[in-house]
């Protein structure tokens, strides 16, 4: 897709009109076009799109064109007095039939690349997507890999006191990396509220429903980075919850498995390391930025009557258990999600050290630290 | 309004309105019940359209900068309840209660009681729904399609008295549409068979139907809400062994004949304009009533194309699609009659005339976009971008609303005796025309190319398009201050309009004096 480096925001509607006139403007139309995307199925499916936006068109023409020459031929100036005639069997069958036949010939290739779409057989690699408020989980399933997927651009940028990057909006932490030619079946759901999956690159687009799994796949023929988003309503964030695809060779897809593979060795290490209380309130501060600004706020103030406050919380200050509890199992019926899967046992434990550390909380608190055993030994089975 | 008819003493021996506010509290008058209406739909409107335009403001440059995306929500998700529920659908019921007892030759609606407590209600539903602003965690903010459980578990505490509002909102349309119903079974004049009624009038019955129809299914859809939220059922929560999907499935079941009822009216207004101002019979008077029951049918057959996108079984994919195209059919046979009516014609521009060839060419774009939808692969990219959201705005603003606009100055004259100002009303088309264009063709672009609806800030390659876009909306919004201006003008006086009002008008509401008596076919008058 077209992309311009930079857009700035300040130009004038007159330059915005320069813009589109201009000797690049068939460059400029494509942009406004859908995508023809990378896979056999997103060719098609722009195929079909501009298939059937010609059909309108010309049908169109017709119509507004018998309609203008009426408007001019026909004014009470040169026409002062009207035909009378009011029904035509014959041709208002025509009308009838005709259209219908279009339709068919529309719906024959719609319903053949429909029925591609839908071969839901397994793929080579399979890859679980899990929505989160406002996040996306991936589990390869084949492979143990599990990451979380947060949008990085700085709120600074979107709150436009920092310039606006390339990929405002549509970068990641962390990238989908998936080879070329092989068959990626997604599996879709969601943990919370209804999302949606979407990658115009490869025509998908497919709801994430809390306790149901949709199927998606797509074969990559073109190695390279894809950038789409949420695509239903999900809360206050939705709007920030892009999605990365990056295609690479099978060398280079083998290469970042056993690199992420090692990765969850060393943080196994991590828990296993004994921690002081300003090593847990420094990457706590990160954990907290990336996972709870959003609702609690970078001051701990929460939004009132909907996201409890941190700062001076007695749940936080006095409760370490209760405040382990919550972090784990989330609380029912309310926003706050269950965040076992999301966070490692290292970052759980620091991101509740920082908050007990934050905002003044460890003087008017117990002060107490949470270590990352303390995560493991409540993840233990009660007996 | 008032004025008008207060300085209208037509002397029979009919009582006039009574004086002062009791008048409107009180009245079982079909007119002065459809000014209320109409006059309350117009405030609606305007309220609406302000959120539209804090929409389209944050929507100006990429970045936030006027407000935050919470706040944001909530606008979105009120602009959408209050333009469905509180504009469009009270302006028809308006509509109908002015025209339909002068169309039939009737007297008055035929429960002029349950008339009044019909509208009387809906000022307190819109007050509730509005409060919630106000209120501890702010107003609805998951869209006005209000998905589970983004609306149940995850929705703020003012969710419930969002859904008391839906409750008084259904409860008014379906003992509106009773009363349309029933007068028009029966207070028909004598000689007025149902093949010889106005289309406006045909098409009205058939909306009733349709709100009786569906609004029920609406109130189940919120009642399982609230039993969800407050009672500890599970409908729409997986994991109390509920279903999220559920929830869509009644809501579009809801949805889709609540978007033909919002449409169906307009096709009966745009047939009378267009007849009028062509001087001519309209063409194909039958077909036109065969396509709108046609239209109605296939309503409640098509409701899961909203849902292409949630996992649906291939065969069910297959059957949505195919009958959604279907519904192309009927509607064009609608547009290709309005043509051929205006072929050799003997045709003239007023300002109605003007709104409702805007009308039938902008739907018609609206539905060509409709018809792209409905082709579900293509629909797997176009699915909730700006791209639906310029298809429903091109049905619903040059359609529905540039429809009763047309109704308004087509019928004015009727209402108060008064020309409206001819020069001011073009002048009011031409700029809703540019505006409206202005403001929608060009998220048609943005849709294609990615932007996703519903969000409060965007990537950089859609800010062009999105900032011409909101200059569009504000000046199509600043020009409805200008119908506001005109509307008035013409209640305080103007140019007297003669009881047919116009060279080519055709219909019983034209055989009374203008403006209509307050008392209209006391004795029903004589169709043949």
């Amino acid at each position: 897709m077209f992309r311009k480096a930079t857009t700035s925001v300040n130009k004038t509607l007159l330059s915005g009109f320069i813009t589109l006139f201009s000797s690049n403007m068939f460059a400029a139309w494509d942009d406004l076009n859908m995508t023809e995307g990378v896979t056999a199925i997103s060719k098609e499916v722009f195929d079909l799109h501009m298939l059937i936006f010609w059909i309108c068109v010309v049908i169109g023409l017709v119509v507004f064109g018998i309609m203008f020459y009426s408007m001019f031929a026909f004014t009470k100036k040169k026409n002062p007095s009207p035909a009378s005639f009011h029904e035509n069997t014959k041709l208002e069958l025509a009308w009838t039939v005709v259209p219908f036949l279009i339709l068919v010939f529309m719906a024959i290739p719609a319903s053949n690349t429909l029925t591609k779409i839908y071969d839901d057989t397994e793929g080579d690699i399979n890859i679980q997507v899990v929505g989160y408020q406002w996040k996306w989980q991936y589990k390869y399933l084949e492979d143990d890999i599990d990451f979380f997927q947060n949008l990085t651009t700085d709120w600074d940028e979107i709150y436009n006191k920092t310039p606006k990057g390339e990929f405002y909006l549509e970068e990641v932490d962390e990238a989908v990396v998936i080879p070329v030619g092989k068959k990626i079946r997604f599996l879709i759901t969601a943990n919370d509220v209804i999302h949606s999956w979407w990658m115009p690159d490869f025509a998908i687009k497919q709801d994430a429903i809390p306790g149901f799994i949709n199927t998606a796949w797509t074969i990559v023929d073109e190695p390279g980075t894809y950038r789409g988003k949420c695509t239903e309503l999900c809360g206050k964030n939705h709007g920030f919850m892009p999605v990365v695809v990056k295609v690479v060779p099978q060398d280079e897809y083998d290469a970042w498995v056993k690199e992420k593979k090692e990765a969850a060795f060393r943080m196994a290490e991590l828990t296993e390391k004994e921690w002081s209380v300003s090593e847990l309130t420094e990457r706590g501060e990160g954990v907290y930025l990336k996972n709870c600004v959003a609702c609690h706020q970078v001051n701990g103030q929460g939004i009132t009557g909907i996201f409890p406050k941190l700062a001076g919380s007695d749940i936080v200050l006095n409760d370490k258990a209760r405040n382990i509890e919550i972090l784990m199992e989330g609380v029912q019926g309310a926003a706050m999600q269950s965040f076992a899967n999301q966070l490692s046992e290292v970052d759980m434990a620091s991101v509740i050290t920082y908050t007990r550390q934050a905002w003044g909380n460890a003087d008017n608190g117990d002060g107490e630290i949470v270590v990352p055993k303390d995560i493991v030994e409540y993840k233990k089975p009660k007996v | 309004m008032s004025a008008v008819i207060e300085s209208h003493n037509h002397d029979d021996h009919h009582h006039g309105p009574a004086k002062g506010l009791t008048r409107w509290l009180y009245t079982t008058n079909h007119k002065d019940i459809g000014s209320l209406y109409l006059w309350f739909s117009f405030a609606m409107f305007l309220i609406g359209g302000a959120m539209a335009l804090v929409i389209r403001a944050e929507l100006f440059q990429p970045g936030m900068q006027i407000v935050e995306p919470e706040f944001y929500n909530q606008m979105l998700t009120l602009h959408g309840l209050i333009m469905v529920f509180g504009a469009v659908m009270p302006a028809f019921v308006g509509l109908a209660n002015w025209l339909v007892p002068m169309m039939v030759g009737a007297p008055d609606m035929a429960l002029p009681r349950m008339n009044n407590l019909s509208f009387w209600i809906l000022p307190f539903a819109f007050f509730i729904l509005l409060s919630s602003l106000f209120m501890e965690g702010g107003a609805p903010n998951f869209g006005w399609t209000f998905y589970a459980p983004l609306s149940t578990t995850y929705a703020p505490p003012s969710v419930t008295f969002f859904i008391f509002a839906v409750h008084i909102m259904g409860a008014s349309s379906i003992m509106g549409s009773i009363n349309v119903i029933v007068t028009i079974m029966n207070m028909r004049a004598p000689g007025m068979t149902l093949m010889k009624m106005p289309l406006f009038v045909w098409s009205w019955l058939i909306t009733a139907y349709l709100l009786i129809a569906v609004m029920p299914v609406l109130a189940g859809a919120v009642t399982m809400m609230l039993m969800d939220i407050h009672f500890g059922t599970s409908f729409f929560n997986a994991a109390g062994g509920g279903d999220p999907v559920l929830f869509q499935h009644i809501f579009w079941f809801f949805g889709h004949p609540e978007v033909y009822i919002m449409i169906l009216p307009a096709f009966g207004i745009a047939s009378h304009i267009i007849e009028t101002f062509s001087r001519k019979q309209l063409f194909g008077y039958a077909s036109m009533v065969w396509a709108m029951a046609s239209i109605a049918i296939l309503s409640f057959v098509v409701w899961a194309h909203h849902m292409f996108t949630v996992g649906l079984p291939l065969a069910a994919e297959l059957f949505f699609m195919w009958a959604t195209m279907l519904i192309a059919v009927p509607t064009g046979v609608k547009v290709f009659n309005w043509v051929t009516t205006m072929f050799k014609g003997s045709i003239t521009y007023e300002t109605p005339m003007l709104f409702a060839i805007a009308f039938v060419v902008l739907f018609t774009i609206g539905g060509f976009s409709g018809l792209m939808l409905a082709i579900t692969p293509a629909d797997f990219q176009y699915h909730d971008t700006y791209f639906v959201v310029a298809h429903f705005h091109y049905v619903l603003v040059p359609g529905s609303i540039f429809s009763i606009m047309a109704a308004v100055y087509y019928w004015i004259p009727k209402w108060t005796g008064n020309m409206y100002d001819e020069r001011l009303g073009k002048l009011h088309f031409w700029l809703s025309f540019v505006g409206v264009n202005v403001t929608f063709f060009p998220q048609h672009w943005i849709g294609l190319a990615g932007m996703p609806r519903r969000i409060p800030d965007y990537a950089l390659q859609f800010a062009d398009w999105n900032m011409i876009s909101s200059v569009g909306a504000f000046l199509f919004g600043a020009s409805q201050i200008l119908f506001l201006f005109i509307v008035l003008k013409t209640v305080m006086g103007g140019k007297k309009a003669t009881p047919e009002v116009w060279e080519g008008s055709r219909g019983l509401e034209w055989t009374v004096e203008s403006p209509a008596p307050y008392h209209t076919f006391t004795t029903p008058p004589k169709v043949s």
